[in-house]
């Protein structure tokens, strides 16, 4: 075992996929000789070259196209959208050309693309640094969508993101970038499309994404010594959602607590608890909560930011109400 | 450039195919045998047959919603091309996609693209590729000159010329940007003046003459090939139909298409081909009966395929 940061963990993934498949490129604002804002590709153009390590202009819209372009003439690229708010630069590109050419084209072409970027709030970093927009991408046929939360998931996940032969949108909540754990020195990947159950439990399910699962893992251990037992699940990826988890798991404990960062209003929560209504609805004792971001732009200023981002005691107050 | 009588005769026939099958699905959009948009390049014939004869076969070209004649001159088979028109089963996408996103793999047509300018930054892509790949292939972008008003233009035009990219930028300054005259959305006549900020060379060429079309590319190929980077080429040309099939084109600036029917590429190019004794009226005849029988077998093909079932709408989606 060794210790990573998420930010190490994505460095490592990027790193070993580069060495083992010499089709695998990334492209992207300072992702060469700085290495990154957030040190993410720090140290690869020494050992890949500034070809397959292509610091590109501030030209987002048309790096993604380049993507497209590359991985339908036999490249796998990596493209770096640093944050999320710049998804509005390359939503033609995301879902007109990476997410229907396939589909247009009648599978005569795959595109193994995968888009990193970061998501969230956590670092002041204001309304065009900090927005959660996974529900947009999650809208589209053809794209996948990963929302990694451990190092240990977030480099599993980014390799299998890197292996798969469909646009991958892979976001990267930028609080947790430092955040350390256990890895294995052996190489493994982890499959998309596969929710990982944190805690089992028997009175509630909370579906949380990210940050949020770490969060209501945290009020679960609590809720512990009051006799409520929770049941956490992160979806890791949630286009193509991994339901099934999910539904079992209601069907188990009869609640569904939801839990994300991005705005409740027409949100992943919202469809979580429409999916699970079609699929379990007999079995919930109780109406499906959401505790998610109000629906405003995330301020700056920390106190407000906080405000801002649901805490911990919004998830134990959710979790008391449909327990009551 | 001197051109030999087969290589003359090769341009005079991949015009005339190009127009054969475009006045036929003309006709059959008229008649209402296919659904949705269709967009003809009818008038802008020699481009095509110019930019794509010094293309081999793993040669990219991508292309916009005008791109049944650069299909045709990259070799795409014609039969799915139209069956693809009336949305058959057999068609290049099953049905599912339409004029606007015709697209071969086999030879190297990285696809129509419906959103226009899209298809600059993933031709820009494949040039890309071709470079981190080291191959010696090039691309051959045509675009309208009312995408260079699109900001992905601008990104690619830069990228390809700062990595010495092996793109030909082919620019059909048709005149009409949708259904917008030029002098209403450039401050320039030449569309090929915004090369020069980019430091890329801008060539402008009669689009109406195959072969100015093809000397131009010919020689941003050859450079391509070596690792020189980027050309832009500016075709001057003129689409005799509306925007879209059905466009009454009431916006053409009055008497426009009438000097523009006088530079009419097929009839000049083949008057010229007479006067240097290459080919005769029996010759022409025999050509214009070839490619229409080509495009009739096409038309058959499609009338006689079936429509796809309602199982291809969720085919292809993910890989």
């Amino acid at each position: 075992m060794k210790q990573l940061n998420n930010a190490r963990a994505i460095n490592e993934a990027i790193k070993e996929e580069m060495q083992r498949d010499e089709r695998v490129c990334v492209l992207g604002e300072d992702v060469g000789y700085s290495g990154g804002p957030f040190t993410l590709t720090r140290g690869l153009i020494e050992e890949f070259g500034e070809w397959r390590l292509r610091d590109t202009p501030i030209s987002e819209a048309s790096m993604v196209g380049i993507a497209v372009g590359a991985a339908m003439t036999g490249l796998r690229p990596i493209v770096d959208i640093m944050f999320m708010d710049f998804f509005g630069l390359i939503m033609d590109q995301v879902f007109n050309q990476a997410g229907k050419t396939r589909w247009m084209f009648a599978g005569k072409v795959n595109l193994p693309i995968v888009i990193t970027t970061l998501t969230g709030a956590g670092l002041n970093a204001g309304p065009q640094h900090s927005s959660s927009l996974e529900a947009w991408c999650c809208h589209i046929p053809g794209i996948k969508v990963v929302m990694p939360t451990t190092p240990y998931e977030t480099k599993g996940l980014l390799k299998a993101s890197i292996r798969d032969d469909n646009p991958v949108i892979f976001c990267i909540h930028k609080g947790m970038l430092r955040l350390k754990a256990d890895i294995p020195e052996e190489e493994y990947v982890i499959p998309l499309g596969k929710a990982v159950v944190r805690k089992e439990g028997k009175d509630v399910t909370v579906v949380a994404v990210q940050q949020m699962s770490l969060k209501a893992l945290s009020v679960a251990q609590k809720l512990e010594g009051e006799g409520i037992s929770v049941e956490v699940i992160d979806p890791l990826t949630l286009s193509p959602l991994d339901l099934a988890t999910i539904v079992e798991s209601v069907k188990k404990t009869g609640r569904l607590v939801i839990v994300h960062e991005a705005v409740k209003k027409f949100g992943v929560g919202a469809e979580i608890a429409m999916s699970v209504m079609e699929e379990a609805f007999d079995y919930l004792d109780a109406p499906v909560v959401r505790v998610a971001a109000p629906f405003t732009h995330v301020p700056f200023t920390p106190t407000l930011e906080k405000a801002f981002v649901p805490q911990e005691e919004d998830i134990l107050k959710a979790i008391k109400g449909v327990c009551a | 450039m001197k051109f030999t009588k087969e290589q003359c005769l090769n341009f005079y026939r991949v015009m005339a195919q190009i127009r054969a099958f475009e006045e036929m699905v003309s006709k059959k959009f008229a008649e209402g045998a296919m659904p949705g948009f269709v967009h003809v390049s009818l008038g802008q014939e020699a481009v095509a047959a110019g930019a794509c004869g010094p293309l081999r076969k793993d040669d990219y070209i991508i292309t916009n919603h005008r791109g049944h004649g650069h299909c045709i001159a990259k070799g795409v088979d014609m039969k799915p091309m139209m069956a693809e028109l009336y949305g058959k089963k057999t068609g290049l996408c099953k049905g599912k996609s339409g004029s606007m996103h015709l697209s071969d793999m086999e030879h190297g047509m990285l696809g129509a693209n419906a959103i226009v300018g899209a298809g600059i930054p993933i031709g820009t892509g494949a040039a890309y590729s071709i470079k981190l790949r080291k191959t010696d292939q090039v691309v051959v972008i045509f675009h309208g000159e009312g995408s260079t008003g699109n900001g992905v233009f601008h990104e690619s035009m830069n990228m390809a010329a700062l990595w010495k990219l092996p793109a030909i930028y082919c620019c059909e300054n048709n005149l009409y940007a949708e259904m917008t005259h030029a002098s209403l959305h450039m401050p320039f006549e030449n569309v090929a003046e915004r090369a020069k900020g980019y430091n890329i060379p801008g060539v402008i060429v009669d689009g109406n003459d195959p072969e100015a079309v093809y000397q131009a590319v010919d020689e941003a190929v050859k450079k391509a090939r070596k690792g020189q980077g980027p050309t832009f080429i500016e075709c001057k040309t003129y689409r005799w139909h509306g925007h879209y099939e059905g466009d009454p084109a009431k916006y053409r600036i009055p008497g426009e298409l009438e000097e523009w029917m006088k530079k009419e590429p097929l009839k000049v190019y083949g008057d010229k081909l007479k006067k240097l004794g290459y080919i005769n009226e029996a010759g022409m005849e025999r050509i214009s009966q070839e490619v229409q029988a080509i495009v009739d077998d096409a038309v058959k093909f499609a009338e006689e395929s079936s429509s796809p079932g309602p199982e291809v709408i969720f085919e292809d989606l993910y890989a």
